[in-house]
């Protein structure tokens, strides 16, 4: 706090909060903000976890405001957020930009001025990242003046800017939006000499649906089963998220068996994620034999999936307050046998995989990712130990069967080469992990009950804020409910978000024909990106 | 080389004989919600993707559930109105058109029962698949767009060419470029900035083509509705010729709006029980 203070030209205030863990820090000048992030960045050697703007004009603020979360980069460090609050003026937004000493901070400062209007000022790259053309100039679709119910006539506009690159054989190659296999939509601009990419400016948002804006206004009950279906293959991961944050904000906590069950979906999810993309990355290498097995092994755990909760995806399992159906002993006893096959299943694929030359060749030294990028991008989940940040959210910010007096033993799997082969390696030793994991969670089961009582209305003008470690990293959960107890303003930080600017940079140390297979071994998602 | 020759031998077939064999979901599977007249439905604001609706003539209130946009929660199943809708195990819902996934059953009245879809509509569904099946035979190539969606639909699409649904025993396959396909699937609610990729899509695809909605968010618009980045549905874009309910749809609930577009499998082909 005192460095805080010594740093800013205005006044600062702090306040315990959201959480008790946390600090809440109001900077009376916004242009003390690149000094305060900075002190937050390096002695205290924290990273960007989220940034939220929020339309406060129609309360007595009656201002735009900005939190930049920050969070702390120890590995089993303190569980602990701090946040630094902005109040913007709604006539004239405009914040310092972040971008150039928080890399990370790029595309959110690009996103608030899509969505808020407010102007990061001094932004290298300032150009549109959500709206795309023809979306009209003046328009911020999440202030609260905006009917977001209503559609938006097309303006005509002229082609998205993008790095131009000229010389002697340098090609510019236009990839999608629309991909030739069965995968989701982004715009992908390559410029090459030869099969060297030069440069990569990926464009996303493709799938930007308003799911935000969709939850705003709505109960938080309601809400919840858009934020379960903002993806699919996160389905567990995002719907816990909201839970985690709603339950704060009604000041309930899950009952032990609901975080068991809990913890057993988060993990059973991930499993079928990590295998499935294993498999997917064998298609990247051309080696069939592994994008079969992956498929199979992948398939028979979504079967599992049915059986256990009626859905695929594990839907409908978790619910506000707990859980929505019991895992009985059968079906438990038929996870333990699926589990065991696919952890077999998953074994043979890696021995093929580690004793085929040509797979291997493939791999290594494919789209490395740097340490030192990673770190400042601040780049989650598998991506980011592959490349040595041993961070993982289920340790750092316990949630579900991770929080409580006895936290299970959690290996975190960190690796130093930065490469497809790092992430693979990484993703076989996590799904490794969470089948034990999931065994130590069936073995914990005690009889109890399933969901705590939520009732409504909720507390009104709360924050809850919740990071899950998602399949792909960790997740940025931030729920406001407005006087009411409804939802007031709902923001995901995805782990895709953080990781899309990091495989444009793994994908310039690569050659045009491995893109797939660099893009394959981070396997982002674009609809928890986009929202 | 031998060792994978050996792992495949050991693994066997593992491919399911769907639809030549009945599919049957496990106990928990939440398929076709099922509403029984005569007793106390619940209100629109149960369902959180606006699919219950309800209005009010001399015979009583009548309640009706629109499955394109059923995100099959089974919250309007919960107490207390476990006793008006229970989830069914109907997963074969794929229609030709949108009304004929509107149930309406009268609350207060088991009496009078919901009209029966209109011949025409049956009539022209059944020339528009004997159109299809003429010109495109009993194979079909699609191509996949993805028009917005949460990856879900996505994924089952995906799973329809994994070792255990294997469609291309069927004749059907996904191919690259939708100029080689006779028709597209589309997943999600077509958002705004994928507008103008969906319509060359569709027009780079030559004629007869068929359009197949997959999944709420594309039948209906689901759960994100319409709104400043969403249309609200594939219908609201392109000509649909069959919708398939779901979120997302099993697999074989996918195979078997593929069938029903191609005139192989009529659609609904199982009575709604209740």
């Amino acid at each position: 706090m005192n460095a805080l203070r010594a740093c800013a030209a205005g006044s600062v205030d702090a306040d315990t909060g959201p959480r008790p863990p946390d600090l809440t820090v109001r900077l009376g000048r916004a242009d003390d903000l690149p000094a305060a992030a900075a002190v937050l960045i390096g002695p205290h050697s924290m990273t960007l976890a989220t940034v939220v703007a929020t339309d406060e004009t129609e309360t007595p603020d009656g201002d735009l405001k900005v939190r930049y979360v920050f969070e702390p980069t120890t590995p089993g460090g303190p569980d602990r957020f701090v946040t630094l609050l902005v109040s913007v003026d709604a006539a004239r937004p405009k914040v310092p930009s972040l971008t150039r000493t928080v890399p990370a901070a790029n595309w959110h400062e690009r996103e608030m001025q899509d969505l808020f209007g407010i102007v990061p000022a001094g932004h290298p790259d300032p150009r549109p990242l959500v709206v795309h053309d023809g979306w009209p100039q003046g328009v911020f679709p999440l202030r609260k003046a905006f009917d977001g119910s209503r559609r938006v006539p097309v303006e005509p506009a002229g082609e998205f800017p993008h790095l131009a690159a000229e010389g002697e054989g340098v090609f510019e190659i236009p990839v999608g939006p629309i991909h030739a296999g069965i995968i989701e939509p982004g715009h992908f601009r390559f410029t090459s000499v030869g099969e060297t990419v030069l440069h990569l400016d990926a464009r996303l948002f493709y799938t930007h649906r308003g799911m935000e804006k969709r939850m705003e206004g709505l109960s938080p009950l309601d809400a919840f089963y858009v934020a379960e279906r903002i993806c699919g293959v996160c389905s567990v991961a995002h719907g816990l998220g909201y839970c985690e944050a709603l339950e704060q904000i009604a000041g309930v906590d899950a009952p032990p068996r609901a975080r068991l069950i809990r913890g057993i979906a988060l993990e059973l999810e991930r499993v079928y994620n990590h295998v499935g993309d294993i498999g997917n990355i064998c298609a990247g290498a051309a080696f069939h034999y592994g994008t079969a097995t992956g498929m199979r092994l992948q398939e028979r755990l979504q079967q599992m999936n049915e059986r256990l909760t009626g859905n695929r995806f594990l839907r409908g399992l978790v619910v506000p307050g707990g859980v929505h159906l019991d895992l009985p002993a059968d079906l438990l006893g038929a996870l333990a046998g699926t589990l065991q096959d696919t952890l077999s299943g998953l074994d043979g694929l890696m021995g093929r995989i580690e004793a085929n030359p040509s797979i291997v060749d493939r791999l290594d030294d494919t789209g490395i990712l740097q340490h030192q990028a990673a770190v400042d991008l601040a780049v989650a989940g598998v991506a980011a130990r592959a490349s040595g940040v041993d961070r993982d959210a289920r340790r750092d910010h316990p949630h579900g069967a991770f929080a409580g007096p006895e936290p299970p033993g959690l290996q975190v799997a960190t690796v130093f080469e930065g490469d497809a082969m790092a992430r693979v390696t990484v993703r076989a030793l996590e799904a490794r992990e969470s089948i034990r994991l999931i065994g130590e969670f069936v073995q914990r089961l005690e009889r109890g009950p399933l969901e705590a009582a939520l009732a409504e209305p909720l507390p009104g003008g709360r924050i809850g804020i919740a990071a899950i470690e998602s399949p792909r990293g960790e997740a940025v959960h931030w729920l406001r409910t407005d006087a009411g107890g409804r939802v007031e303003r709902y923001h995901l930080r995805s782990p895709s978000y953080h990781n899309w600017p990091a495989v444009a940079l793994a994908a310039e140390t690569a050659i045009v024909p491995d893109f797939p297979l660099v893009n394959k071994s981070f396997e982002l998602c674009y609809s928890c990106t986009d929202r | 080389m031998l060792q994978i020759l050996i792992n495949a031998l050991r693994t066997g077939v593992v491919t399911v004989r769907y639809p030549a064999a009945q599919s049957v979901p496990p106990d928990r599977f939440r398929g076709s919600p099922v509403l029984r007249a005569g007793s106390h439905l619940p209100p629109p604001s149960v369902c959180p993707a606006g699919a219950i609706s309800e209005h009010f003539d001399a015979a009583g209130r009548r309640a009706g559930l629109d499955l394109a946009r059923c995100i099959f929660c089974g919250r309007c199943a919960e107490d207390p109105w476990a006793d008006a809708v229970s989830m069914g195990r109907d997963f074969e819902l794929a229609a030709h058109s949108r009304d004929d996934l509107r149930i309406e059953v009268v609350a207060d009245d088991p009496a009078v029962t919901a009209p029966a879809p209109s011949r025409d509509r049956d009539a022209e569904a059944a020339r528009i698949s004997s159109e299809i099946h003429n010109v495109l035979g009993r194979s079909l190539h699609l191509r996949h767009l993805d028009a917005g969606s949460c990856n879900a639909c996505d994924w089952e699409l995906a799973a329809l060419l994994n070792p255990v649904y294997d469609v291309r025993r069927l004749g059907i396959d996904f191919v690259a470029s939708p100029r080689h396909a006779d028709g597209v699937v589309v997943t999600g609610p077509v958002t705004r900035n994928l507008e103008t990729a969906v319509h060359r899509t569709f027009e780079a695809i030559p004629d007869p083509r068929v359009v197949i909605a997959v999944g709420a968010c594309a039948a209906s618009g689901g759960i994100v509705g319409e709104g400043y980045a969403s249309a609200g549905g594939v219908d609201r874009v392109l000509p649909v010729d069959v919708y398939i309910p779901g979120c997302p749809p099993r697999p074989e609930g996918i195979l078997f709006g593929i069938l029903v577009a191609i005139g192989r499998l009529d659609a609904r082909r199982r009575p709604r029980e209740g």
